[in-house]
């Protein structure tokens, strides 16, 4: 089978069962996305689809191989960090860090859907909606962080969405 | 997961020509690789069919919407003709899953979602929607999150759609192409079947039969829809009472009213008995609870799953008075 992932060109003898998720990771060396539940509820293994975030281990390898794959190993580099990865660095928006390739690859989706003026569950008008901490938090929910840094991703994903800081009722809670 | 074979299909009469019971059609596949891992679903083939050219939302000239089975969830949501005309579809598709599995889960596939019962998912436990004979481990089990209407002494699961709750409140119709060539245009209400003793059986679906698009009426005229949504978190979980309404008010009186259930049923309930209880009536409390007395009239709990009586009560007078109000 063959693929595009990060813009380089993979060949791979992979089983038929083998899913996106187990394709880049067991077969090509790419272990940044995670495997967390397997089931589609942890969000954990997020890679980008021509552009779509979606759920690496639900989906067959097989089925993409006309497609462009990116993974966090796709985004940036230690040297020249994504927005993201370095606003997750600075606002300290992960603890054990497992979910955060995860967290960062459906950000990148996300603001994405945002900025197409997708709608979200949490928004009043499904024609206009502002990228509030309530519709950052309703739209990354398929990202669960067991450590729960939720506000500091929050922070991270706000800092990128180039919108200022919400009033926080917690003190201190801001990064 | 056992193993299978796989085959792109090239075109839509392509992919209706294999009947067996093993084989599965494959678009998003959110829900299918998810029971394959578990063996819950073990098919011999899988048809890929998320190539064809059937992903195009597209106006009808009475006013309609003709939505391909390929459709994904989330763009369906976000399409501007469904968030002006079909607000309670935009809704219920926002209220379901996460952003990763709607952009993945198409129409038709969200259509055929299997229950998520506890026991159905458990191949240690019998299930007869699983395997028909068995026996159900949800009766006398846990079934917090099961069905209190519709169900048989053989099965009490839930169909765990949001859209198809918002779909059967807008008279969807659902068309497929067929082994043979020929065309059928389902009613979504006469789609799904009830358990009775057959409760792996879910649609009338012949083998092969592929659903190609759903399409949908004009919506009616002034009326105000909603879709509300009751779970265990504020996001990301599957519903424990759902309602899409659909409800126009005239001089002070409901001229019509169009309300589907979700979390309550074996399918996407809807009961011509509460709407019945509503159209011609000044909107009042007393009348909304008529019409919930009708939609619960049948209602029966299995113990962890009783609360969903008084629950659905309740979310349906709530959203009565959202629909008719101020």
């Amino acid at each position: 089978m063959k693929f595009t992932i990060n813009g380089r060109s993979y060949e791979a003898e992979a089983d038929i069962r083998t899913s996106v998720l187990d394709l880049l990771r067991e077969h090509v060396g790419l272990t940044g996305s995670k495997k967390g539940c397997d089931h589609g509820q942890c969000g954990a293994c997020t890679v980008l689809i021509n552009g779509r975030r979606v759920n690496s281990c639900l989906t067959l390898a097989v089925m993409h191989q006309d497609d462009e794959i990116t993974t966090i190993e796709g985004l940036g580099t230690p040297d020249d960090l994504h927005p993201l990865q370095a606003a997750f660095v600075a606002h300290d928006g992960y603890q054990c860090g497992y979910c955060t390739p995860g967290q960062i690859c459906s950000a990148v989706g996300m603001l994405d859907e945002a900025k197409k003026g997708w709608p979200s569950h949490v928004s009043a008008d499904l024609e206009h909606s502002d990228l509030s901490d309530a519709e950052i938090s309703e739209r990354m929910s398929g990202n669960i962080c067991r450590c729960a840094a939720y506000p500091n991703i929050v922070d991270a994903i706000r800092e990128v969405a180039g919108r200022a800081p919400a009033g926080r009722d917690v003190a201190g809670a801001d990064a | 997961m056992k193993t299978f074979t796989y085959e792109k299909a090239t075109s839509a009469e392509a992919a209706v020509a294999d009947t067996a019971a093993t084989t599965r059609f494959i678009a998003g596949g959110t829900n299918l690789l998810d029971l394959m891992k578990l063996q819950v679903e073990t098919p011999e083939k899988l048809v890929d069919i998320s190539r064809l050219p059937l992903a195009e939302i597209e106006d009808m000239d009475d006013g309609g919407l003709r939505i391909g089975a390929l459709v994904p969830n989330s763009d369906l949501a976000a399409d501007s003709r469904v968030i002006e005309r079909y607000e309670v579809l935009s809704r219920a598709l926002l209220a379901g899953a996460s952003g990763q599995l709607r952009n993945k889960a198409t129409t038709g596939g969200n259509l055929l979602q299997r229950t998520r019962c506890y026991y159905f998912y458990d191949t240690s436990t019998p299930c007869n929607k699983r395997e028909r004979g068995t026996g159900c481990s949800a009766i006398g089990g846990f079934n917090r999150i099961l069905a209190v209407l519709g169900t048989s002494d053989q099965c009490i699961a839930t169909h765990p759609s949001d859209m198809a709750v918002a779909m059967r409140a807008l008279d969807a119709t659902i068309v497929t192409l067929k082994h043979d060539g020929d065309k059928r245009r389902l009613s979504i209400h006469d789609f799904y079947r009830l358990p009775g003793d057959t409760p792996d059986i879910e649609t009338v679906l012949e083998p092969g039969e592929l659903i190609t698009h759903v399409e949908l009426p004009a919506p009616p005229q002034g009326a105000r829809q909603l879709y509300s949504k009751v779970r265990d978190r504020a996001s990301y979980a599957f519903a424990l009472v759902s309602v899409a309404g659909v409800v126009a008010v005239e001089d002070g009186k409901i001229a019509s009213a169009a309300l589907a259930f979700g979390g309550l049923g074996p399918m996407p309930w809807r009961d011509a008995a509460v709407e019945a209880a509503l159209v011609g009536k000044v909107p009042s409390d007393d009348g909304f609870a008529a019409a919930a007395d009708a939609l619960l009239k049948g209602a029966q709990g299995f113990g962890s799953n009783d609360f969903k009586i008084p629950l659905a009560r309740r979310t349906l007078i709530a959203c009565l008075r959202d629909l008719t109000g101020e």
